[in-house]
């Protein structure tokens, strides 16, 4: 089984009309999994119109707090790196969206006075799309902090008997990025001909190759004229895997919620040149 | 004064192109970019940098191998699976609780903080820029936001300026909620996508919960008019006001190759009115 | 009565401090003798919750009041907890803060 990762540094570039170009591709030889890690806004779904499985809630620890055994010592004040407990002389106050649920408050309660809750942060939901189509993503709920309890639950729900597993990453370069493409065999970057898709991609790039994961580069909304990002894959030795042309067609249709995969037919057999080099 | 972010949800809908073109035209504003991890405001703005100092961000574990005896109470007790077999800290994975250091019965586990990035105070032609860049994979970086957005409002007041704008991040997470706190109003950039629509609704959701009131700039408006109307009838149920409604044109990326803000490239576009009719609207706020 | 003021510097002379949980420093005033102390605070070096935490040591230096920029939400609640009464939207030197203040309670 081969894991790719979908990524880039800057939002909007075309993580996920890649992800879905690749996984509509893919599916014509492969069984694929397609698992949308963007939990703050989810976008996959709105391509696919596939067949729901199950949905769950996903919870997260959180500490709740028994008064009556609780001598207010203050101790899991004390632990807490993140101030979301406040003890008072005869109550104690718990901040939800502070909290990364580390546990520390119920290890180091010396009267037993904390049990473990689980409060809800979001969804996941499994779909089929086609017999060679898994599909699944998580949605945080608004107002929550952490997006990663969600990947690493979509992580936990990796298909078995599939031969491509398609991680969509969140934009950006920090944790949840790292969370969506670590343990990945190769992660695609996507980028746009721009100076704003250039030093995205220098900082997405410099993640990923901290991580050591190997990676290619794919220039979306090519117009033929890119100078910039093709210097910058000679000098880091990435290769440019795929150049996806401007169209404002191609545009209209994402923006009704249509992907086509044989709309660029080019594009096929280097899709699959990935797939097999990797 | 005035504390003004500029988000979107969905990433590339143009709150940078639109920030920096807003930005151009007072005569003195402070800026802050926001979006740490993917900063491009300084692209089109070219801030001429005064000041660097070092953003001391979350702390990390450190397990000292001469005291430890690989008992693996750290494994057993971290819940973010940072401690590796041969008793190693994962540094992408360590959230910096502490709570290997709290159990540890060798005290062989100490925390230090790390250097998670650096932030800028900066001259651009018009006024100050604050920016920052979070070092690639680090965590925190809501903690960033809220030292650059301090930063930017402490020039903000000694500047006496009437406005403050904010570039925010993408999403809807810890560094968006950061950046919500405390600002007077949130402008949303979407497109008439089905993608941009259904992160509006979420980033809308997210600014009313902090208690944030929004206004929306409806960006490439002509791409898919039929959308469009969704957004202004949604929005108008709402009651939310629609600021300006860009046409898509080629001239912003014309622009932004040249790194050049739209108002600056061409002065007298309908791009650029549209960018004068929303600062004529912001105005109105004072 | 102890009042605390958020401020950018250490004197009574510095700005207020837009914000409260990460500002840098709080300076508590004695409204009887307009003594003053400095405080350093912990909170811009925090990972989280420092507004709670930034109104768990106001409240342990007994202060009664806190003028500041503006209360994040989180310590909004801990401040009410402590009975400690906010007041927003100050700014200014923290010394014509304590004045204004002081002036308005008469």
């Amino acid at each position: 089984m081969k894991k790719i990762a979908v990524a880039s540094g800057k939002g909007g570039t075309g993580k996920t009309t890649v992800s879905l170009l690749l996984t509509l591709i893919a599916s014509k030889k492969y069984k694929v999994q397609l698992v949308d890690c963007d939990v703050e806004n989810p976008n996959c779904h709105i391509f696919l119109g596939s067949f729901p499985i199950k949905k769950e809630k996903i919870g997260v620890f959180y500490p709740v707090i028994n008064l009556e055994k609780c001598s207010f010592c203050k101790k899991c004040q004390e632990v807490c790196e993140y101030n979301c407990l406040l003890v008072l002389d005869d109550n104690v106050l718990f901040f939800p969206e502070l909290c990364h649920p580390c546990k520390g408050c119920l290890f180091v309660c010396p009267e037993g006075a904390i049990d473990e809750g689980k409060r809800e942060v979001g969804d996941i939901c499994w779909f089929r799309e086609s017999d060679n189509i898994y599909f699944n993503y998580a949605v945080m709920d608004v107002g929550e902090a952490r997006a990663n309890p969600l990947i690493e639950e979509l992580k936990k729900n990796l298909e078995n008997d599939v031969d491509l597993i398609i991680f969509d990453s969140p934009p950006g370069a920090n944790c949840p990025m790292v969370q969506a493409v670590n343990d990945s065999d190769y992660v695609i970057l996507v980028t746009e001909p721009t100076p704003f898709g250039l030093y995205d991609l220098k900082i997405a790039w410099s993640v990923v190759n901290k991580l050591g994961i190997p990676a290619g580069i794919v220039i979306n909304r090519d117009e033929g004229e890119d100078k910039i990002i093709t210097d910058f894959s000679s000098q880091e030795n990435i290769p440019v895997i795929l150049k996806i042309p401007f169209s404002l067609e191609f545009a209209r249709l994402y923006s009704e919620g249509v992907i086509k995969a044989d709309f660029f037919p080019d594009i096929e057999e280097k899709m699959f040149n990935i797939i097999e080099s990797i | 004064m005035k504390q003004i972010l500029i988000i979107s949800g969905k990433g590339g809908t143009g709150k940078t192109s639109l920030t920096a073109a807003i930005t151009r035209l007072y005569d003195d504003i402070v800026v802050a970019d926001c979006d740490v991890d993917a900063p491009d405001l300084h692209i089109l703005l070219k801030p001429d940098i005064k000041e660097r100092s070092v953003f001391k961000g979350g702390k990390l574990a450190d397990i000292d191998p001469e005291k430890c005896t690989e008992c693996g109470k750290c494994t057993e007790v971290c819940q973010f699976g940072a401690i590796t077999e041969d008793f190693t800290v994962k540094k992408f994975s360590c959230e910096g609780c502490g709570v290997c250091v709290w159990n540890c019965p060798f005290d062989a586990i100490t925390m230090y903080q790390k250097e998670s990035g650096e932030y800028y105070i900066s001259e651009i032609e018009n006024g100050i820029m604050l920016h920052a860049l979070l070092n690639p994979g680090e965590e925190n970086s809501g903690k960033l936001v809220t030292g650059v957005k301090q930063k930017a409002l402490t020039f903000a007041e000694k500047r006496n300026v009437e406005f403050m704008l904010i570039d925010g991040p993408p999403g809807i997470g810890c560094p968006v909620i950061s950046s919500l706190s405390g600002v007077d109003l949130a402008v949303i950039v979407t497109e008439p996508t089905k993608s941009g629509i259904h992160d509006l609704e979420r980033v809308l959701k997210a600014a009313n919960h902090f208690g944030v009131q929004s206004k929306v700039v409806i960006n490439k408006s002509d791409l898919n008019p039929e959308n469009t109307e969704k957004i202004k009838g949604y929005l108008d149920k709402e009651d939310i006001e629609v600021l300006a409604e860009i046409p898509f044109s080629s001239r912003f990326i014309e622009a932004l190759k040249q790194a050049k803000t739209i108002v600056d490239f061409t002065p007298d576009g309908i791009e650029s009115q549209c960018i004068r009719e929303i600062k004529s609207k912001l105005d109105k706020l004072i | 009565m102890k009042i605390a003021v958020t401020s950018t510097g250490g004197s009574l002379n510095a700005q207020v401090a837009p914000n409260f949980g990460r500002c840098a420093y709080f300076i508590i005033v004695n409204s009887e003798d307009m003594k003053f102390e400095p405080i350093s605070n912990p909170g811009t070096g925090m990972m989280g919750g420092a507004g709670p935490a930034a109104a768990r040591l106001i409240n342990d230096r007994d202060c009664k009041v806190l003028l500041t920029g503006s209360v994040g939400p989180n310590a909004q609640s801990a401040l009410k907890q402590f009975d400690i009464e906010v007041v927003t939207g100050v700014s200014g030197t923290v010394k014509e803060a304590v004045d204004n203040y002081l002036e308005t309670q008469k």
